[in-house]
């Protein structure tokens, strides 16, 4: 029976989801490495005491989730050579560098100053672990830059040539490293890579207020996190938007799918919702809004698109699956703008860390970030095929000559291995949380540590609690 | 587009700049797979502790090497990349899930309590032997040769498992055990170390037997080998190999009785490099023995010299702040949970 599987289609499987387990890790450590450089730095900068004890809680998580975020990195490495080595060898000069650098630049970086950041305290001075904080933090974002670099490529490649031999040679590697997606998708991810830890600290931040817990702690992770969802969401958008104008350029058939677009027509509708049916080429039940698919893509009422027809069946990605996570990533970060404008009525009526439904609310979207990051993926990576490198090779032919009942076990391997592992590292994380930060300083703390401003709201706290 | 291609041998550069990496990998993450092997057969949970201590700082670090080796392969040699991996598949993955099981375990240990810490602790050590092993299984594999056709890897799914492979898959674990000890040796005192020092004194003597096997079975089995090694004046040159190997084990044997702690970490070092230097010479000049050469399997000479620029800038750096992190957690281990 193993004989007969689908080696294509289990070596796909395995690989979208070991790299989907593997990306909700770097979605995370990205913007926490980033947050923790901004709250050592407050607190070298203030002696608050308040956002050490934050900084010692949050790099806990920090490294449990990174171990789990090396350890499934690890796997990748080598899963472009054991399950799609026909497109490893033909893209390898491209690609390759791009990889190569990444571990250059990157993950010694992180790998080595991770120590120091978490085992330094007393072994070096407090301005030397601020600089391995930020070097950790730098690290994450240079190893995103390269990873997404290489990425994009594979959506928009250009800068090469293909050989006699039929692999592909590099032409130019500014051409190939900056590549037309590079930038958007760059942009569009670290945005996403932050708001995916604010949403994450906003919600655990709110979970302590809602039970009067470290209560002082609580502001710090909720207030910071509120700046991020009322600034950086919004931003979103706009880069999602860019991002999308530039996938319609590059990669129409995407976008086609992502609309549920069959026809192309003048005036395209926006398709709210529906279900986009491959073998009958329509959407169903669609419920659509005329001529908004060209005015948002095209800027104009009239402005033409093209659909899923324009192309041969099969040249056309899988339309349902795209179709519904990226309505999935789009509500998430619609919800995470919505969740910014009620931070500041709040915070203008002085209510912001007192209000109980904003609370539950909050919480209610602490995986909000990992669902939109995987979704958006979900929607490029799928939105590509049958494309492994847009327009030059195709996924069926990019695999290892590798047994399908190999990669069947193994799969079964991976799955059971990293729903143990995983599943103990989120549990060990929730109790982390549970337990919250360790207060280094009694009550109030006058430890000759000047008292931050944000305590003074605390003593009228008590009596909003059922507010 | 910028190519040293007419200036150096990139290929010849790059054939030697992954067995660097390869060999650096072996050494740093030998120790701290070592030290995983080791792990059951400490006397106390409180050895337990300071070993797993001595380690926690590094071993990320360390293991970024096997990324560098496996990345480094695919950019510079993309078809021996593309080969070696469908022919080393299963291995390759059990090697895999070994290290997420020993990788976890130094967070999770520290987190958990009562008994859910045994679960991993044996981890920690299972991850950790397994794959020790399969890198052994591996490199047993690799010298006998893959079968190739074309572009492609061209045989089954355990072309890879034979006595042979087997047999060096424990070599590998024996290695890694005795870098693992002299580590504990340098690294903790008391108790720890003299047990340390007891386990490497024990496993030395495995660790000369193997190296004997596997350099009269190498000959044995290639007429390739064979006459590279045996013949003059070959021999000759290569003669030191072995005597070397010889000289180091027998000084680390009585380091050990002596009670030096630093000496018999390093020198294990040399050994390791006598054994890899024999057998990255009796690979010469492939890089998918005995079918493709490292100037068959070479990228783009512009690949090759894109990511030269970028090493020859960032090894010595990253050689220079890896030295720094060992720098700053030198002395010896504590027991105490350091953070």
């Amino acid at each position: 029976m193993l004989e007969n599987l689908d080696s294509t289609l289990l070596a796909r499987i395995q690989f979208a989801f070991t790299i989907s387990f593997h990306i909700v890790f770097p979605a995370f450590t990205i913007g926490l490495a980033s947050w923790l450089a901004v709250l050592e730095w407050r607190w070298l900068k203030t002696g608050n005491q308040v956002y050490a004890d934050v900084y010692r809680m949050w790099v806990k998580i920090f490294a449990v989730t990174f171990g789990m975020g090396v350890v499934s990195g690890v796997v990748m490495s080598f899963q472009f050579g054991t399950n799609w080595s026909r497109f490893s060898d033909a893209g390898g000069s491209v690609l390759g560098p791009l990889l190569g650098y990444e571990v250059l630049t990157a993950f010694f970086l992180e790998a080595s100053f991770l120590g120091v950041m978490l085992f330094g305290w007393n072994r070096v001075s407090p301005k030397m672990h601020f600089a391995a904080t930020v070097i950790v933090a730098a690290g994450t974002l240079i190893s995103a830059f390269w990873i997404l670099s290489a990425n994009s490529w594979m959506q928009t490649p250009q800068g090469f040539r293909v050989g006699q031999d039929g692999l592909l040679y590099p032409t130019s590697w500014l051409q190939v490293i900056f590549n037309p997606s590079f930038p958007y998708r760059f942009v569009h991810m670290i945005t996403a890579a932050y708001l995916t830890t604010a949403f994450t600290v906003a919600g655990i931040g709110a979970f302590y207020l809602w039970r009067q817990r470290h209560v002082r702690h609580a502001r710090v992770m909720f207030g910071m996190a509120m700046i991020m969802a009322i600034f950086v969401a919004p931003m979103q958008l706009v880069f999602g938007d860019l991002h999308g104008l530039n996938t319609l350029k590059h990669q129409p058939a995407k976008v086609a799918a992502m609309e549920g677009l069959w026809e192309t027509e003048r005036g395209a509708p926006l398709v709210l919702f529906g279900w986009p049916d491959q073998e009958e080429e329509t959407t169903k039940y669609a419920v659509q809004i005329p001529k908004v698919s060209s005015l948002i893509l095209t800027h104009d009422l009239d402005g033409e698109v093209r659909g899923l027809k324009a192309w041969p069946g099969d040249e056309r990605p899988p339309v349902a699956l795209v179709f519904w996570t990226f309505r999935i990533m789009v509500g998430i970060g619609m919800l995470m703008i919505a969740t910014g404008v009620m931070a500041i009525v709040l915070f203008l009526k002085k209510r912001l860390f007192h209000t109980r439904w904003f609370q539950y609310w909050c919480m209610a979207l602490t995986p909000a970030g990992f669902i939109a990051v995987l979704a958006g993926w979900f929607v490029t990576e799928v939105g590509r095929q049958p494309w492994i490198v847009q327009g030059l090779l195709r996924t069926q032919d990019a695999t290892s000559p590798v047994m399908g009942s190999s990669i069947a076990i193994s799969l079964i391997a991976f799955v059971v291995v990293y729903v143990f592992v995983f599943g103990a590292g989120s549990y060990y994380i929730l109790r982390l949380i549970g337990k919250g930060p360790e207060d280094a300083e009694p009550a109030y703390g006058d430890h000759g540590v000047h008292k931050p401003p944000i305590v003074t709201g605390l003593a009228g706290e008590k009596g909003d609690r059922h507010v | 587009m910028f190519s040293f291609g007419s200036y150096v041998d990139l290929p010849l550069i790059w054939y030697g700049l992954i067995f660097t990496a390869i060999f650096l990998y072996v050494l740093l993450d030998g120790f701290d797979l070592g030290v995983g092997v080791l792990f059951p057969f400490a006397p106390s949970d409180q050895c337990r502790d300071r070993m797993m201590n001595s380690i926690a700082p590094f071993w990320d670090g360390n293991e970024t090497w096997l990324v560098l080796g496996g990345g480094g392969l695919f950019a510079a040699f993309p078809l021996a990349y593309a080969v070696l991996m469908p022919a080393l598949y299963i291995p390759v993955i059990i090697m895999l899930l070994g290290l997420i099981f020993r990788g976890v375990a130094f967070e999770f240990r520290f987190k958990a309590t009562g008994k859910s810490r045994s679960i991993w602790d044996v981890s920690f050590h299972f991850g950790s032997l397994v794959a020790a092993f399969m890198q052994g299984v591996i490199i047993g594999a690799v010298v006998q040769g893959i079968k190739v056709d074309g572009r492609s890897y061209a045989g089954g799914a355990f072309d890879w498992l034979d006595v042979y492979s087997v047999m060096t898959g424990v070599a590998v674990v024996f290695g890694y055990a005795l870098l693992g000890a002299t580590w504990l040796v340098m690294k903790t005192e008391n108790q720890t170390q003299a047990w340390a020092r007891k386990c490497a004194s024990y496993v030395i003597g495995y660790v000369a037997l193997f190296l004997a096997i596997v350099s009269i079975s190498m000959p044995i089995m290639s007429t390739q080998i064979r006459t590279l090694w045996f013949s003059l004046p070959n021999f000759f040159f290569l003669l030191p190999l072995p005597v070397a190997s010889l000289v180091l084990l027998i000084t680390i044997w009585r380091d050990l009785q002596t009670g030096r702690e630093y000496r018999p970490f390093f020198l294990s070092f040399g050994v390791f490099l006598t054994g890899y230097l024999g057998i990255a010479i009796s690979m010469w000049p492939y890089i998918v023995p005995f079918q493709i050469t490292f100037r068959q399997a070479a990228a783009a000479p512009e690949s090759q010299s894109l990511l030269l620029v970028g090493t020859v800038i960032m090894l010595p750096v990253v050689l220079l702040y890896t030295g720094y992190c060992y720098y700053i957690f030198r002395g010896k281990a504590s027991h105490e949970s350091a953070y």
